[in-house]
């Protein structure tokens, strides 16, 4: 099948105008709200009183394409059929485009997305399900779709092997069983590797258990991080879901008491390690999220690149607290946030 | 169209006035006229003609000058690229910091200042990180952060003393040798001035040495190294017109000893103006917290400048008694500049600026030393016999073993 480039580029802004729209109106209300959050915030930023970016300068999320308070509970559930076997098939369609993206007020980056977005959509499924990925290149440069969970060989969207590397322009499908449920991810894996990772080519891969889970407020966070200088050697901007001391200006809003849910992972490139520290509670940590009890109690976790695991927690108290790394560098740099108890 | 289509205008014979003649300035106006216009095309619409650059933007900036006040970095940042640059946010140590600054882009050639708001630590170093609108990163090293001194009336005292105890006082103990130059024989006279020419040339070599690192550590947006050559060419060719213009006087005078007297202007002149570069090294490296002040810096100075008071008084050792307003007045001139030098290196350094003035001191000492080559000729009419190049020789080594005392 043959595909016009600029036909499949009109496209991948279709689906990021699309996801805009459909965000609109919690986006203004993000924005409200961080307008009173911005408030008790204040103190905080500037020279003794921590890390921040020069006071006043934001990031334009709209011309992004995404705002890092809507990635956060933004699960693409994809379209769904039942196959005569009784299965759920679900189908997706992702496309590649190269986009500049500004990763922290001022600072812009020659990025490579999945869908216009870094991270690109959190697909989310069940398990059992057969899932179909339409991937559909639109970036000048070749990538493929490499998930992680259990597939067959031709399906593992490696260079040289079943389909390999998906040429600009071309499209492929990746078709195969959703397991095993817990916390997965997705990235390309041309090479080189660190470049195509280190661009933006990747995104979280959620598959739910058969009974699924508890309710709760779900969020899925990407350690992430931004080389700005093409150096390969560490990076200039860190942060969760891409834009850097996002959630010190926009806290995440949640309730006292209720079930909070992180679906979270490192992605991170050019740093050996990531790490996710909590002030003030304590959560239940669930390692790749592919069991269903708990393998720590703790408020700090330490993640390699591609580790990722399900935190679940009870807010006991209103009020602000500060998340970031605990590898305080990152933490500096961007990679800090506030959870905001109400 | 034929090449010959006009008549060849014929060649004027010398004086020939035949012709009707533009007026001078006109001829000059025209071409300058002409050169104005095109220069102006092209700077509108012939650079379109050659397409743009393969590249993207080049994105050079530098940190001109840093300021360290409590809680606060500041930083003048000088834009010694071709293309204007954005600054989008500047991190210290690996933690992004609040600025002030009155705008973010900086045109070329053009220098905008930042002042960060971070806690840094009394002799911590620091390592501040521009990044641009593109993501390029622009590392500026503070080797040993200590508070910029302000620039008040105690500041001021401090420097003019400063500059005293280097500058003024040992070239005024220098010249306390002229009773004695009076004194000695002729063949010592000749060995005193071939000393002070070891002194001179030991002078000249250091500051050269010294300021091509300084230059070197420059941004290089208005010059490096050529600075030095400048500044020296100017001041050893001004000396050199200073010098002609002094003598003419001199004849017309007819004034006896006349030319001893200028002779010791020409080196208080000389010295001075490397003085002015001393104290500027001085003054500078007392700003960034590098200077050891202290009775060591100052006996250091003191002797080893006390050889240039030696160098002034030498000329004069044939001259009939000179006044001692004269006297004062040559010592100022080769002194006082030191004072100035300190006050603009703790105030207003900046690696160019100080390249030239050094430079400015080379030329003036190159220029002393030609002048002086003279006055050391035995009667044979030789500049370089036994005790001529005994007294250079311990001129430098003289300058040599000073040296050492000064760890400035």
């Amino acid at each position: 099948m043959k595909l016009d480039r600029r036909q499949l580029l009109g496209g991948g802004t279709l689906v990021a105008a699309g996801a805009l729209a459909a965000v609109g109106p919690r986006g203004e209300r993000a924005a409200a709200q961080s307008a009173a959050a911005g408030h008790a915030a204040m103190g905080h930023g500037g020279g003794a009183a921590g890390p921040t970016f020069r006071k006043g300068a934001t990031v334009d999320h709209r011309a992004n394409g995404f705002n890092p308070t809507d990635v956060l509970r933004d699960f693409d559930a994809g379209r769904t059929q039942r196959l005569a076997s009784g299965r759920t098939l679900r189908e997706w369609e992702v496309v590649a485009a190269d986009k500049e993206l500004e990763v922290a007020p001022g600072i812009t980056y020659p990025a490579w997305t999945y869908n216009g977005r870094v991270p690109g959509p959190t697909l989310r499924a069940h398990e059992g399900e057969r899932l179909r990925v339409r991937f559909v290149n639109g970036s000048e440069h070749p990538h493929t779709m490499h998930f992680h969970g259990i597939h067959p060989a031709e399906m593992d969207g490696v260079p040289g092997v079943g389909p390999g590397m998906i040429r600009p322009g071309k499209s492929v499908v990746y078709e195969f069983d959703a397991e095993p449920f817990g916390m997965h991810l997705y990235h390309c894996h041309v090479g080189p590797l660190a470049e195509h990772i280190a661009r933006g080519m990747y995104g979280a891969f959620i598959v739910d258990p058969r009974r699924g889970r508890e309710e709760a407020d779900e969020l899925m966070m990407m350690m992430n991080g931004f080389n700005t200088n093409f150096d390969a050697e560490g990076n200039q901007v860190y942060a969760v879901n891409s834009i850097a001391f996002h959630h010190v200006n926009e806290p995440i809003r949640v309730r006292r008491g209720e079930l909070v849910r992180i679906y979270l992972a490192n992605i991170l490139e050019y740093d050996p390690i990531n790490s996710f520290h909590l002030h003030g509670n304590f959560f239940d940590f669930y390692p790749t999220g592919t069991r269903l009890e708990p393998a720590d109690f703790t408020d700090t976790i330490g993640m390699v690149q591609g580790q990722r695991g399900i935190l679940e927690l009870r807010f006991p108290h209103s009020g602000m607290f500060m998340f970031h790394a605990h590898k305080t560098e990152f933490a500096e740099l961007g990679w800090m946030g506030f959870f905001e108890v109400v | 169209m034929e090449a010959h289509s006009h008549p060849q205008p014929h060649v004027d014979a010398p004086g020939s006035s035949s012709r009707a003649r533009l007026p001078t300035w006109a001829l000059g106006a025209i071409p300058l006229t002409l050169i104005v216009a095109a220069l102006a095309a092209l700077l509108t619409v012939g650079g379109d003609t050659l397409g743009k650059r393969l590249g993207p933007p080049v994105e050079e900036i530098a940190v001109e000058r840093t300021v360290l006040r409590p809680g606060e970095i500041e930083l003048t940042v000088r834009n010694t690229g071709p293309d204007p640059v954005t600054v989008a946010q500047v991190f210290v140590n690996d933690a992004y910091v609040d600025y002030a600054a009155s705008g973010n882009e900086i045109g070329r050639r053009g220098s905008e200042t930042f002042t960060l708001d971070y806690p840094w630590q009394q002799d911590s170093p620091y390592l501040v990180t521009l990044v641009t609108a593109t993501g390029v990163t622009v590392e500026h090293d503070i080797p040993l952060a200590v508070a910029t001194p302000s620039a008040d009336g105690g500041f001021y005292g401090l420097m003019a003393l400063l500059g005293t105890y280097v500058g003024i006082i040992p070239v005024a103990l220098g010249m306390l040798f002229l009773p004695f130059l009076r004194q000695v024989r002729e063949h010592w006279i000749r060995f005193f001035m071939a000393l002070t020419i070891g002194l001179l040339g030991f002078l000249a070599v250091d500051a050269y040495l010294e300021g091509t690192e300084i230059a070197e550590s420059g941004t290089g947006a208005f010059g490096g190294v050529e600075l030095l050559f400048v500044g020296a060419g100017a001041a050893y060719l001004g000396l050199v017109a200073l010098d002609r213009y002094l003598r003419a006087r001199g004849e017309r005078a007819r004034e006896a000893g006349a030319s001893a007297w200028q002779l010791s202007l020409l080196v208080a002149i000389g010295i001075g103006l490397h003085n002015l570069g001393e104290g500027l090294a001085i003054g500078s490296a007392y700003a960034v917290g590098e200077l050891a002040l202290g009775a060591f810096l100052v006996f250091g100075f003191a002797l080893h400048n006390t050889t240039e008071g030696l160098a002034i008084v030498a000329p004069l050792s044939a001259h009939r008694r000179p006044s001692l307003a004269r006297l004062a007045a040559l010592g100022l001139i080769a002194g006082a500049p030191a004072v100035a030098g300190a006050f603009i290196g703790a105030s207003a350094y900046n690696p160019e600026l100080a390249a030239l003035l050094i430079g400015i001191g080379i030329g003036a000492i190159v220029q002393v030393i030609v002048q002086l080559v003279p006055a050391i000729r035995d009667r044979a009419g030789r500049a370089l016999y036994p005790a001529s190049v005994g007294g250079i020789l311990t001129g430098v080594a003289v300058l040599y073993l000073t040296g050492l005392l000064i760890s400035a």
